[in-house]
């Protein structure tokens, strides 16, 4: 039960753990008792911590760019705005906010509390687990990170091992820039990952699958840990009839081939008429030639998947409904052609799980209240697109369906703004960051009442014994219409 | 338990609980309910708690009238859709944040404030347009059996139903899927409920316990100081989440503090405890035995006196306690009340922060810079200063715990964010296609240059900045498509 000591807090000389059994006893101890020491909390370590990430990402730019393409065959511009640039206004957001975010948090008071102090105090977890993955590897590890640093905790970073040239950047590199005291960069496999999650953190963060969401989850329920899974799904893409089929083809083979595909937020699959379908294969094959021109394969600025596994995925995928544009794969390239599909059917292994490739299936439906039930008959997706000039079109899609965020005729660039919450529903995920999100998510919102010791014949009447009189008058007192004021 | 689940969901499915009129509805039918049958409700948890119908009124009833005057209140503005601000690349866009009903949300009451910590979940989950599964306390037999037969009197059958039962039937609506599950109880159950949470990924709200410290400082007015903390301790028998658990101070102090606790369990109780009408009693015989064995070996300032037909245990007071004894193990949750002598404020912190962090922190001084200190060096849940358990009576501030005592806040507008999603919408034009060349492949140098400088660009200049720097990237897109660049 409670009340007994925490565990690896006071060391105990019987039970020292041998070397090799478990590599990261050491390292979490160690930042424990930093966390523990007090040496995150005050402002200007914070801040210190942040300008370093800043310079880290400044410095080491063609690093991080050479890196992103030999895991990815980013195009070093695709790095920047979906990367680099990303998390460097993350860290300014954060550098120039954090005394405003740090601050207490005044709250309303009721008539029992006037006279006292009540505020609401962000403090830091303590010891907070990362946990990333491949497909935007510097932009998902970080941005948390500075979310997590902002908030006063130490972290421990565990980068993807499948992206491994970026993880070995942020291994060897990073932690030069930061307090090594605080801050620990692992790397490893499952079976590392595992062993990490053996251990008790005060927070843990992971962006991935939900098949390890849940393992995840799972293994933070033993120690009650809190955690944000930021997860995924098949995000559906509506388009109605009521549209430009140009515009709307640009961006969704836009945002559908980013990165080649490999994008949690990325529109997953479309929904639309048969007469639409014949209009948007064309304007689809317009914008794919366009973008990547005749030969998509050597064009510089359509990325590879990441591995063998994932292309062999893919291409079995490619095999479902009919290819209308693309179809073709290069084994000894990881190359997967920009490809629609038509005449798929919702029982076909294309629409059973997230595609994460440059594949877009198309699914006729004949009315928007047949897409509507379609997506409400699935898992809640990350991210829900509809395309339409219709305003009530996009006000019927928005009321009637639920996902981790929605965009009305447009693709992911929401993702650049801080403003907005990030975050899934359902089995898309848990908990949200993104600018000050991320600083509330990884910190302990404290609720304080600070009264005094006067003016206690004002508390009186809530002792007992209660007479006759005391209870008429507490009643009245507290009688229906003045309840909102308590 | 898979039937009834599948009922409420699809009572959520026809999507009826979403309109602010029937939330509202429902907000006053349960109102009505609890003004109606104030006497019967009173009566249950009397008979549950051994409690008078006053403490019962003041305890429970209360705090469940005022959080539906406030759903009230504030539904039409914690419903709407919040703008949020936006930057260069979507400044023409229209961005906002709207809160949606999660789906069908389970509540998992607790057996010390039966009513209100069942009810007080589903007042938030109802405002934020879920369907509900309770399921009340079976130790509170009295108020969970009143529950079950109220509830479907006044509020809509499809869409709110209460599940009775025990572990088993607990263990069986654990493995049926839900899309929020708030929890009060135990740590030990409340990682069981998590873990069968992760099996679905439901997030989850866990309002747990632990050991809520009270530092006594030298400089403090002794006497208020006892009086509030007797008050919060014996509160419905020391069962309560946020009772103080034990108090800490220096070894002078102890004496003084025995003296005037007692005293003011006197004031409170009268010279005959068990006659008190306001004094409740334990909740079962398991409790009453476990509390029982927590005085083994302790040295008992005053009290100690048990009665086992009636479940009585009195007021009590620990002087001089081991903290490696049973009493300093587990949350007490009855009317004992260990003092352990610690040197000072900083030995204090230290001993706190030894233990799992606790769901409240409460300390006694003048000294507001110690008070400061004393927050600073630790964490818990919740805080209050120079008094007991008020922090839980503002519904302004989010009720909850950290570590082991929980995860997750609730009451007031934190109750209606826990059982809602804050889904982000960025709505766009089809229109102006031709602003988004800038982003599209292939990508020469100069588009890449623009590209970044609209990215890094900040919204923080004027509407007029806002179309000034519109007009310049139509410009550089129409340039660079020109072949200019």
């Amino acid at each position: 039960m409670s009340g007994i000591k925490r565990p690896g807090l006071a060391k105990d000389p019987g039970s020292e753990s041998t070397p090799g059994m478990d590599p990261f006893a050491d390292t979490l101890q160690r930042l424990r008792e930093a966390f523990i020491s007090g040496r995150t909390r005050p402002a200007e370590f914070r801040a210190t911590q942040l300008k370093g990430l800043s310079c880290f990402l400044r410095e080491n730019k063609q690093l991080l760019q050479e890196a992103l393409a030999q895991d990815l065959h980013k195009a070093a511009f695709h790095s920047d705005i979906s990367e680099l640039i990303i998390c460097q206004n993350e860290v300014d957001l954060a550098l120039r906010n954090l005394c405003t975010w740090m601050k207490d948090e005044p709250v309303a008071k009721n008539l029992i509390t006037q006279l006292d102090s009540t505020f609401i105090r962000r403090e830091p977890f303590g010891l907070v687990l990362i946990l990333s993955p491949w497909n935007y590897p510097l932009n998902l590890s970080l941005v948390p990170l500075v979310g997590a640093l902002a908030a006063g905790n130490c972290v421990v970073l565990k980068p993807s091992e499948i992206s491994k040239n970026t993880g070995k950047v942020l291994a060897k590199v990073l932690p030069r820039y930061l307090d090594q005291s605080c801050f620990a960069v692992v790397l490893g496999g499952p079976e590392e990952t595992g062993q990490l999650l053996e251990h008790e953190f005060d927070y843990i963060f992971f962006t991935g699958t939900p098949r390890v969401g849940k393992i995840v989850m799972a293994a933070a329920a033993k120690h009650l840990t809190p955690v944000t899974l930021e997860l995924g799904g098949k995000n559906p893409c509506y388009v109605d009839d009521n549209c430009d089929p140009q515009t709307v083809a640009n961006r969704v083979a836009f945002f559908r081939c980013f990165n080649a595909g490999q994008t949690c937020v990325a529109p997953d699959y479309v929904l639309c008429s048969p007469e639409m379908q014949a209009r948007l294969v064309p304007a689809l094959q317009n914008a794919i030639t366009r973008f990547y021109g005749d030969d998509p394969q050597s064009s510089p600025n359509l990325g590879r998947i990441i591995s063998q596994k994932h292309f062999q995925r893919l291409r079995g995928l490619l095999s479902c409904g009919r290819v209308v544009i693309g179809g073709q794969s290069d084994e000894s390239d990881l190359y997967i052609a920009p490809t629609v599909l038509v005449d798929v059917q919702e029982t076909d292994p294309v629409m059973q799980e997230e595609i994460f490739g440059p594949i877009l299936p198309i699914v006729n439906v004949r009315s928007l209240g047949q897409a509507i039930d379609f997506i409400n008959r699935r898992e809640k997706p990350l991210a829900l697109y509809a395309f339409s000039n219709n305003s009530q079109v996009m006000n019927q899609m928005l009321d009637r369906t639920s996902s981790g965020n929605f965009v009305g005729n447009e693709g992911f660039t929401y993702m650049s703004l801080t403003s907005l919450p990030f975050g899934g529903v359902g089995k898309s995920g848990m908990g949200r960051y993104h600018g000050k999100f991320s600083f509330d998510t990884f910190s302990h919102h404290r609720a304080c009442l600070l009264s005094h010791s006067g003016l206690e014949v004002l508390k009186n009447i809530r002792y007992p014994p209660y007479s006759d009189y005391t209870q008429k008058l507490f009643t009245w007192a507290m009688g229906s219409h003045l309840c909102t004021l308590l | 338990m898979e039937r009834e689940v599948q009922r409420v969901r699809a009572a959520f499915g026809s999507g009826r609980s979403r309109p602010l009129t029937f939330r509202r509805r429902q907000l006053e039918a349960l109102r009505a309910m609890v003004q109606e049958r104030e006497k019967d409700i009173l009566a249950a948890i009397g008979a549950d708690l051994s409690k008078s119908e006053f403490n019962a009124y003041s305890q429970e009833v209360i705090s469940v009238l005022g959080e539906i005057d406030l759903m009230l209140e504030k539904l039409p503005e914690w419903a709407a859709a919040k703008p949020a601000q936006r930057n260069l690349l979507t400044m023409l866009d229209e961005a906002y944040i709207q809160p949606e009903p999660l789906g069908v949300v389970l509540i998992i009451g607790a057996w010390n404030y039966p009513f209100v910590l069942t009810i007080q979940p589903l007042i938030g989950a109802i405002a934020a347009g879920n369907a509900v599964i309770i399921k009340p306390s079976e130790v509170s037999e009295n108020t969970a059996k009143l529950l079950a037969k109220l509830l479907p009197q006044y509020l809509d059958q499809d869409l709110y139903a209460v599940v009775n039962g025990g572990v088993e039937e607990t263990t069986e609506l654990l493995k049926q899927r839900f899309d929020h599950i708030l929890y009060t109880g135990n740590t030990a159950v409340g990682k069981i409920v998590m873990q069968a949470a992760a099996k679905h990924l439901t997030p989850v709200t866990l309002e747990l316990g632990g050991k809520s410290p009270c530092f006594v400082d030298r400089d403090c007015d002794l006497d208020v100081a006892c009086r509030r903390i007797a008050w919060g301790k014996f509160m419905n028998c020391g069962q309560t989440c946020i009772a103080p658990d034990y108090v800490l101070c220096e070894p002078s102090l102890q004496d003084q503090i025995v003296r005037k606790v007692q005293e003011a369990v006197k004031e409170f109780y009268g010279e005959n405890v068990k006659e008190s009408p306001d004094y409740e009693r334990i909740v079962n015989l398991r409790h009453f035995k476990r509390i029982q064995s927590l005085l083994e070996g302790q040295k008992i300032a005053f009290g100690g006196e048990m009665d086992e037909a009636t479940r009585y245990i009195a007021p009590t007071v620990l002087t001089d306690v081991d903290p490696d004894t049973k009493v300093m193990q587990e949350e007490i949750f009855g009317p004992i009340l260990p003092i352990v002598p610690v040197k000072n404020a900083d030995e204090a912190i230290q001993f706190i922060n030894e233990r799992e962090k606790p769901l409240a922190f409460y300390v006694f001084s003048h000294n507001s810079k110690l008070i400061k200190r004393m927050i600073d060096g630790t964490s818990s849940g919740g805080v209050t200063g120079n008094d007991v358990i008020m922090h839980f009576m503002l519904s302004s501030l989010p009720f909850g715990g950290v570590g082991s005592s929980g995860m997750g806040a609730y009451h007031g507008k934190h109750s209606f964010d826990t059982f809602s999603h804050q889904r982000p919408c960025l709505l766009k034009t089809l229109k102006r296609e031709g602003a988004n060349q800038l982003r599209y492949p292939p990508n020469s140098q100069s588009k890449v240059d623009w590209a970044k400088f609209f990215l890094l660009k900040q919204f923080n200049r004027g509407k007029l900045g806002l179309l000034l720097l519109t007009l310049l990237g139509v410009l550089a897109a129409v340039l660079i498509k020109g072949g200019y660049y």
